[in-house]
């Protein structure tokens, strides 16, 4: 059973019949591909982020995964199980935490939702507890069990809905959007709380999300999509390379000079001087050692650092050069 | 193995039949909510009334038009109250058990319900028992009244065929109705704001079930014995109980098929779900 | 002033875009006139003159019921669940804050709500009842006139008691069950169940006098022409007298409310 992936996508397709009224009775019909043919394996206990701009098709994806949408081509395997087809056999082995929505019941207390979903998913007693102990002490739950969930705040109510999804055990966890919302406190509790349970229980997790600091965090692989389709796939790092960006050497000289040359980096660029400041752009993947060795050489050096580019510029170039093309 | 679920989750999870799942998750549910009702007892037991006396206002009216006439459409009172305490008691019943179902177009337009498909659980018994409400037993109490006062004062040739007949009327009905209400559900799969029209069938179907069948154009009374067929929900077999005959030309055993028509419309409204719930998970909200 | 106009203009437009939900409402409402058609057709059968109706008096009293259901709200369906909802969440107390009277705001809300339901749901089913029977439609344009006086005047009434019961949610842990427990007796004591002038004794004189029947019974009485000169100003004067007297009532407890809200910061 362990040979074949967790979860394994063959040109998955979804497409949407979209009306809309152009007139008084007039329609028109138009398909939107939210997911146009994406291929993608994921292995057991993986942990990957999967991003892209609003509309992008994350959503789809994992409803798709999750069996709540049926793919319109392709084929789509979890587990070796097919979603729409097994739906209530897969929803055992899966966890899924909407950002937006909440999976508890909203006018019961967070205490109801749980010892429902101890019967709905028939854990095993002594398992129910152990994993009800462990995540009211990591996720801080306590003081919260009595009260509805809709007097909960949205990082209670949060974690409340990452607990709910892990107390049967899930051998995927699906987060979407999970930090939306969240102040920086409750971001690095959620964030530390995943790290420790896909490197303890070898829990896959699929974290679809508009923070990238989340991604940096957590995931050494990422996705990338956009209309639909893959864009970049591989490791985090990597995706400097593809993106083409730039990191930035910022160089404080004894006095205001030119502009800094060197001839033999024509990759090499000055982007900004302020007085005696100057702020060079330079290839991400290339080292900054034999550049800085070079100015030091050249140029009359007091200090210099140097800057990471943020993924948001090297996602927006993507999706912009993606646009464009 | 430390941490890792690898197999097959619960015991023998694939043996298990899909309305076994479903019932079981629906009483789980129901008892959750159950829990939490009784924990505002007063509340309830006000409701609970409210919902009673709410209700019964439509047997006080019946009762006011009784007060000028003797006779409606050839009926007397306690005959009346037959056909009103079995169709009320009939649809009490399944509103308490189905009632929830008019909530799936609000839960197709705010989109949670996908938090129920994600659960291992079949999503009608969700639905269905999403918000149990107690307090639609007044319903039934005061259905039972009726019923119970048209037992009291009716003068029937009761045989053990006819005493059967009334538990077996009750259960059909509901049964019928709350078929109705799955279709109605269904139907909101298509179209989220039509919620009204299921209660044409429904609160208009008891209403029109309170009045004996001659008060009735003969095309009313056809559609509702041949199209959607209330009339087996209390008019026939309660006639047959009755004596009395039936508008249109029927045989008299007709009053026998409430637990076969109940079925029969079950079976429609098991695939009118399917059929919705499949459009609903190829198009999304 | 504008601006309760453009608050109005605002109730009415919304609800008009809910297409598919006010045609259900049709469907709805046309299939519980016709019910109910036949059953007065079988009660005035049997008593022809009853409550000083004709046959055709009767069945234009249920179209008239069904066309009234929507707009006085007798039913639900107004502004009533989402202020109850706002007060339970206590964003109330924006709502206080700002330079609207509330009353006045839900109010003119309300009564655009009712215009739209008036023309949107009552007239199709009316059509079809004049089309399935023999009706009796006023002759001279100033009944109609007065009825459509009539009819706010109801709707007004209407508004007043529903606010009142919406207030209740300050006080009450589950204003639901009051709110059921009013528009079921509204139903009741406006006629739509039976008209008022079938109430035997001292039940129907308590029922003539209450407000909730100048929501349907009055109005109907106006249609039918049985006011006629100073009488059809009695009418009035009922109705207006009840909408004042409860809006009041409404305004005592807004204030006592407001004072609430403000002292406990929501």
């Amino acid at each position: 059973m362990d040979d074949m992936d967790f979860i394994e996508l063959d040109g998955v397709e979804k497409v949407f019949d979209v009306r809309r009224r152009t007139g008084f009775m007039r329609r028109e019909r138009r398909q939107v591909r939210a997911v146009d043919g994406i291929s993608f394996r994921v292995p057991r206990g993986e942990m990957v982020g999967y991003i892209g701009p609003n509309g992008a098709g994350k959503s789809t994806t994992i409803k798709m995964l999750t069996g709540i949408l049926t793919p319109s081509g392709g084929r789509l395997r979890v587990a070796g199980i097919d979603p729409s087809r097994e739906r209530t056999r897969l929803a055992h082995r899966i966890g899924v935490v909407f950002g937006q929505r909440t999976t508890l019941w909203w006018d019961l207390p967070l205490r109801d939702s749980y010892r429902l979903m101890h019967r709905m998913y028939r854990i095993p007693d002594s398992r129910f507890r152990e994993n009800m102990d462990r995540c009211v002490e990591l996720l801080d739950l306590g003081a919260l069990l009595e009260v509805p969930v809709r007097q909960l705040s949205l990082g209670q109510r949060m974690r409340g809905d990452i607990a709910a999804a892990l107390l049967h055990d899930p051998e995927v966890l699906y987060l979407d959007e999970p930090t939306i919302g969240l102040d920086v406190v409750s971001k690095a509790k959620v964030r530390g709380f995943l790290r420790d349970l896909n490197a303890e229980r070898s829990t896959t997790v699929l974290l679809t999300t508009h923070d990238l600091t989340d991604i940096e965090q957590l995931c050494k692989r990422v996705m990338v999509i956009d209309h639909g389709r893959l864009m970049y796939d591989g490791a985090l790092a990597g995706l400097h390379e593809v993106g083409e960006s730039e990191r930035t050497l910022v160089v404080d000289l004894e006095r205001e000079l030119p502009p800094i040359e060197l001839g033999s980096e024509p990759s090499v660029r000055v982007v900004k001087v302020e007085g005696p400041r100057q702020w060079l752009a330079f290839p991400a993947a290339t080292s900054a050692a034999p550049l800085v060795a070079r100015i030091a050489a050249d140029y009359p050096l007091v200090d210099l650092s140097v800057r990471e580019p943020d993924i948001e510029s090297v996602i927006a170039k993507m999706y912009a050069s993606d646009s464009a093309a | 193995m430390e941490g890792v679920v690898a197999a097959e989750p619960g015991n023998g999870f694939a043996g298990r039949s899909r309305p076994a799942e479903g019932v079981r998750a629906y009483g789980l549910i129901v008892a959750m909510w159950l829990r939490s009702t009784m924990a505002y007892r007063a509340s309830f037991v006000m409701t609970a009334v409210g919902n009673f006396v709410a209700t019964g206002f439509d047997f006080v009216a019946i009762m006011l038009m009784f007060t000028h006439v003797d006779v409606l459409g050839g009926y007397t009172l306690p005959e009346v109250a037959l056909l009103y305490g079995t169709s009320a008691t009939a649809f009490g019943l399944a509103d308490l058990v189905l009632g929830s179902m008019d909530r799936l177009g609000r839960r197709v337009r705010d989109g949670t319900l996908d938090t129920l498909l994600v659960r291992p659980v079949p999503v009608l018994a969700q639905v269905a028992a999403d918000r149990f409400a107690l307090r639609r037993l007044g319903r039934i109490t005061q259905g039972l009244l009726v019923l119970g006062y048209a037992l009291l004062v009716l003068d029937v040739q009761w045989t053990p065929l006819k005493v059967a007949m009334l538990p077996m009327t009750v259960l059909s009905g509901a049964a019928v109705f709350g078929a109705v209400f799955v279709v109605g559900a269904a139907f909101q799969f298509y179209a989220q704001d039509a919620s009204e029209v299921q209660n044409a069938f429904t609160y208009g179907g008891t209403t029109l079930l309170q009045y004996p069948p001659s008060v009735f154009a003969k095309d009313l009374v056809r559609g509702v014995t041949f199209v959607v067929p209330l009339a087996f929900v209390s008019w026939l077999p309660a006639l047959y109980v009755l004596g009395r005959d039936y508008p249109l030309d029927l045989p008299r055993w007709v009053a026998f098929l409430p637990p076969l028509v109940a079925v029969g419309c079950w079976v429609i409204a098991g695939l009118a779900w399917r059929v919705g719930l499949r459009a609903y998970r190829s198009t999304g909200s | 002033m504008r601006l309760y106009a453009v608050v109005a203009a605002g109730g009415f437009r919304r609800y008009a875009t809910y297409r598919v939900a006010t045609l259900a409402g049709v469907f709805t409402n046309t299939v519980f006139g016709f019910i109910m058609a036949y059953t007065y057709i079988a009660l005035w059968d049997e008593r022809p003159h009853l409550g000083g109706y004709d046959m055709s008096q009767a069945l234009t009293y249920v179209w008239l019921g069904q066309a009234l259901l929507m707009t006085c709200a007798m039913m639900g369906g107004g502004f009533e669940d989402e202020l109850m909802e706002r007060i339970r969440t206590g964003d109330i107390a924006v709502d206080l804050y700002r330079p609207a009277d509330l009353q006045l705001w839900w109010m003119a809300g309300d009564l655009g709500r009712a215009a739209f339901h008036l023309l949107g749901r009552g007239i199709v089913p009316m059509v079809l009842g004049a089309m399935a029977f023999d009706l009796a439609l006023p002759g001279s344009p100033w009944t109609w006139l007065a009825f459509l006086v009539s009819v706010a005047l109801g709707v007004v009434v209407s508004f007043a008691v529903r606010f009142l019961v919406a207030l209740s949610a300050f006080w009450l842990m589950d204003g639901a069950g009051a709110m059921q427990i009013a528009w079921l007796a509204g139903l009741f004591f406006s006629g739509m169940l039976l008209p008022l002038n079938l109430f035997p004794g001292v039940l129907g004189d308590v029922a003539r006098v209450l407000p909730w029947s100048s929501l349907l019974q009055v109005p109907a009485d106006v249609f039918l022409g049985t006011y006629a000169g100073w009488d059809l100003a009695g009418a009035y004067a009922f109705q207006a007298g009840w909408a004042v007297a409860l809006l009041l009532a409404g305004r005592l407890l807004q204030s006592v409310a407001t004072r609430r809200v403000v002292v406990q910061g929501g």
